[in-house]
Parts: structure tokens; sequence; C-alpha cells
């Protein structure tokens, strides 16, 4: 759509715009990784594979509420171009999160299906941490217009999963911290505001 | 005619040995002035035969890499916020079940005839490390107060000092930090109390200006910057314990059979490796320590 647009440069300017919105975003978002990227490769952390296990995870985390905040930024602004970014960061939220499980099972556990197995099983921090991403994947694969065609008004409905794996993920920080739970708190608290904006929502407008 | 092909080059014969011994003492007296810009007091320690024979971390991860609660949760904060700690004046009093209570100054305590303990530290996270300590054994100071047969544990205090500790701020842990050992256990010679490591004295972040070093036992246990030592007949309050009883118990040796409650001991990541190493019974010391604990069921006193 994008590629025919730019072809007809009299009817380019508004969507030429958003564009460069979503190009300043897209890369916006890959800051993060280039950020653990430069730390790990210029030897600033002194344990690399536990720092790229937090830092994907937390922005797992940031770009599913970011995501789950642009709802709630159309309705009470009226702005509707934070919608055209939903997508892209909802996918990033996939893709940070992506990255966390490959740690884990590749840096962390070296592809020991067994005691992967055992961890899903037995510590429900990873239990609910990969409930959380087994559910993100269906909502990864249907993001595109086409699954959107196809899928009608369960499109919609599937998508509402996004809820659940917030709030699993939330879970899963809670649950893996040690004793400072000031930053799962945080996190915590940002998805209570975002949910129960929702929740307003639905019960001033019946 | 026989052309003999020359042997290979041992690095021993290259690099004179006090040389290469001496290194890290080179870079560190570097690193020190340049960090503190005073000089500080280099310490000498004898080496000993229960050092351990794999290669210390290097100074720059040993000393930005704590856990040290008092400033801060992250592992990065206490090199950031522990130079605000003065460890000059500085006493730690000895009491309790004993026929000598009294304090011990730092000036006195750095006198005792110290020794180079290189030892493995597991971290209850699941990653070690290995760090060159100086210190003397917790042992020696204990006879000099002559315990009495009532002496069963030894109760640890760390200073309690909110203004320079910003950690103690908060409540994240009930202050102040209290660990404690059984006397056979304090009194085992593999237990030191440290005052340096890489032959300068003790950094704050690791604990300045002592601390102590059980190394068979998860880190925490070694608690940091002591100020109180309580000999007693009971068996002693620990701040892990009181944080959370279900996941750390007051014994805390390293078990790779006994899991923490949220993650598995079976391995380790020693710090700047790549591969995770097998966790070793009482990290590595069974040999000197599994006798301590002989009938006991270390599954219920983990």
């Amino acid at each position: 759509m994008t590629t025919l647009r730019m072809k007809n440069p009299a009817a380019s300017r508004q969507p030429t715009r958003f564009n460069w919105l979503k190009i300043a975003v897209f890369l916006l978002a890959l800051l993060p990784l280039a950020r653990a990227a430069w730390i790990v490769l210029s030897g600033m952390a002194v344990n690399p594979v536990e720092f790229i296990t937090r830092s994907t995870g937390t922005w797992t985390l940031s770009f599913l509420l970011i995501t789950l905040a642009i709802s709630p930024l159309r309705q009470l602004s009226g702005w509707s171009w934070p919608l055209r970014l939903r997508r892209m960061l909802g996918l990033y939220a996939f893709f940070y999160g992506s990255l966390h499980l490959t740690t884990y099972m590749w840096l962390d556990q070296f592809f020991d299906w067994g005691g992967m197995l055992h961890d899903i099983a037995k510590r429900p921090f990873i239990t609910v941490g990969f409930a959380a991403m087994l559910l993100m994947t269906p909502l990864a694969i249907t993001s595109t217009q086409g699954w959107m065609r196809r899928l009608k008004r369960n499109w919609g409905r599937l998508h509402r999963l996004v809820y659940p794996v917030a709030m699993l993920g939330v879970l899963h920080y809670w649950w893996l911290v040690k004793k400072d739970l000031t930053q799962p708190l945080l996190y915590g608290t940002a998805l209570v505001f975002l949910l129960g904006w929702r929740l307003y929502r639905r019960w001033r407008q019946p | 005619m026989l052309i003999q092909k020359p042997a290979d080059i041992a690095p021993s014969e290259i690099t004179p040995e006090g040389v290469y011994f001496n290194r890290r003492q080179f870079m560190l007296g570097s690193a020190g002035l340049l960090l503190s810009g005073e000089t500080l007091a280099a310490l000498a320690g004898k080496k000993s035969p229960l050092s351990s024979a794999d290669k210390p971390n290097s100074l720059k991860e040993i000393t930005t890499y704590n856990n040290y609660y008092e400033f801060g949760t992250d592992k990065s904060e206490p090199a950031l916020y522990a130079g605000s700690l003065k460890t000059r004046p500085w006493n730690v009093v000895v009491d309790g079940e004993v026929g000598k209570a009294r304090s011990f100054g730092i000036e006195e305590l750095l006198k005792q005839p110290l020794e180079e303990r290189i030892y493995r530290l597991r971290c209850v996270e699941g990653w070690s490390m290995v760090i060159p300590w100086i210190g003397f054994p917790l042992a020696s100071l204990l006879k000099q107060v002559a315990p009495t047969s009532r002496a069963k544990y030894v109760a640890f205090e760390t200073l309690q000092r909110p203004a320079e500790m910003p950690g103690q701020r908060s409540r994240v842990l009930d202050w102040p930090y209290r660990e404690g050992l059984r006397m056979d256990e304090a009194m085992h010679p593999l237990t030191i109390l440290a005052v340096g490591l890489y032959n300068d004295v003790l950094p704050n972040q690791n604990g300045a200006p002592i601390r102590l070093v059980v190394p068979w036992k998860y880190g925490f246990k070694s608690i940091k910057s002591i100020v109180r030592i309580h000999l007693q007949e009971q068996m002693p309050a620990t701040s892990w314990n009181m944080a959370n009883a279900h996941e750390y118990g007051f014994y805390s040796n390293v078990n790779p059979e006994v899991d923490h409650p949220r993650w598995s001991q079976a391995s380790e990541r020693r710090i700047g490796e790549f591969l995770k190493r097998k966790t070793l019974p009482f990290n590595g010391y069974g040999d000197q320590v599994a006798s301590l604990y002989r009938g006991m069921d270390l599954r219920r006193n983990f």
C-alpha cells in the first residue's frame, strides 16, 4: 500500500509524514538492542548473559506496556496517529521477548531440553514467562493485514490475549526477584492503570 | 647427524616467577592511585596451602559486581555508592559467652599474621568467582577472647549507619545485616576474617574494613563490614532467613542437590566464562568440611 502511494507524488504528502514517524519509532525501538550490544561488546557487563537476559526481559515488558498505552492515549487525547504505531510496537514486544527466550534457551540452558522442561514444570516464574511467550506467538503471526481480513471479528477477540500476556509477564518478573520488588511494582502499577482504564470505560459506557 | 628439535619453551622460563606473581600488585597499585588519589596501604599475605589453584577473577570483576544491599540491590551499585562509608575509626566488639570480652581496633586486626587465601565464592544466585583474599583465621581471633563451654554459635552484625549506607534507608532487609555460624564452622581453618584482597586493603564495596569469608557456603553467609561478633548458646537469627525462611536456611552450604525453590543450584556461571560449570558439593571444599555435617539431613538443614 505504502509503495503504491509513494509512486503518486500528489497523494504522498500525508502518508509520507506518517512513514517518517514509523521509521523514527522503528529505529528508536532498536536503541535498547544497540545499547545492550554496546555494553556487552565493550566488556562493561561483568556477567553479560545475566545482563542480556534482564535487559531483553524488561524491554519486552516495556514494549507490551507501551503497546497497551496506545488506546488510552488515543481516547484521552483524541489523536489517531498513535494507532498506526501499535502493530509495530507490539511486534517489538514479541521481538525482545524472542531474544529473551533465546538467551534463556541458548546461553543459560545450552539447549538442555530436559532441564528446560523441568524448569517450565517446576518453577512457577518460568512457567508463566513461557506461557506469556506462547500466547504472544499467535498474536505476532496474525499481525498482518491478510490475517486481519481472514479472521474478521475473531481477530479482535484473539488479540485480547495481549491482556493475559502482559499480566503473566509482570507476574514472571514479580516471582523472579530475590527481595527488592521496586522494579516489578513499577511495571505492575503501570499495567493496573492501563487495564483499569479499560474497565472504567467499559463500566461507564455500557 | 642427529638434529635435535628444541623442546617447547615453558612460559615459566620466559617470565620470572617473581614478576609473574606480582603482576597484579603492579596493576592494583596503579589502579588504586588513580581511583583514590591517596596511597593505600598495601597488604602482604603469606601464601597458604588452603588456597585454590583456580585462576582468580580480575580486580575489576571482583569490585564492580557485588551484592551488598546496604549500598543498593543492583550489583553495580555498591561500587558506585560504597565510597561514602567511613572505615576509620573502626572497632569490632567480641562478646557474649566468652571469658575475655573486648573490642578490637581495626589497626590491631590488620596486624594479625595475614595470609593470602584464594577461594572460590559461589553466590546463591548461580554465579561464582575466585577471589584472592588477605586475612586471618576467625579461630585465631576467637581464641583471644576465650569462649566458654556455652558458646555454641557465633552471631555477626554489620555496621548500621544509614547516613553512609544509602540502602539502609529502605526496608529491603531488616537492618542491621546479621549472620551466624555454628561454633565448629567458625573455628574451622577455612573460615577467615578478610581485611584485604589482591594484596591491598578491602575496597568498601567488598565489605571493608573487615568481613567474614566462609568459602563452602553461599556468598550471603560471608557478612561484610563487621562491627560485632557475639558468642552465644542459641542459634542466631540471620538476615536472609528472616527475610524468607522458605528459601534461605541457617546453614546455606553450597549444595547442587538442593535447589533454591525458584532456580536450580546444580550448575553455576563462573564470571568471565561462557559455559556453565557443575556446582560442587560444599563448593568443592567437601574433603575439608563434609565431616562437620555427618549424620545431618542436608536437605532439611539447607
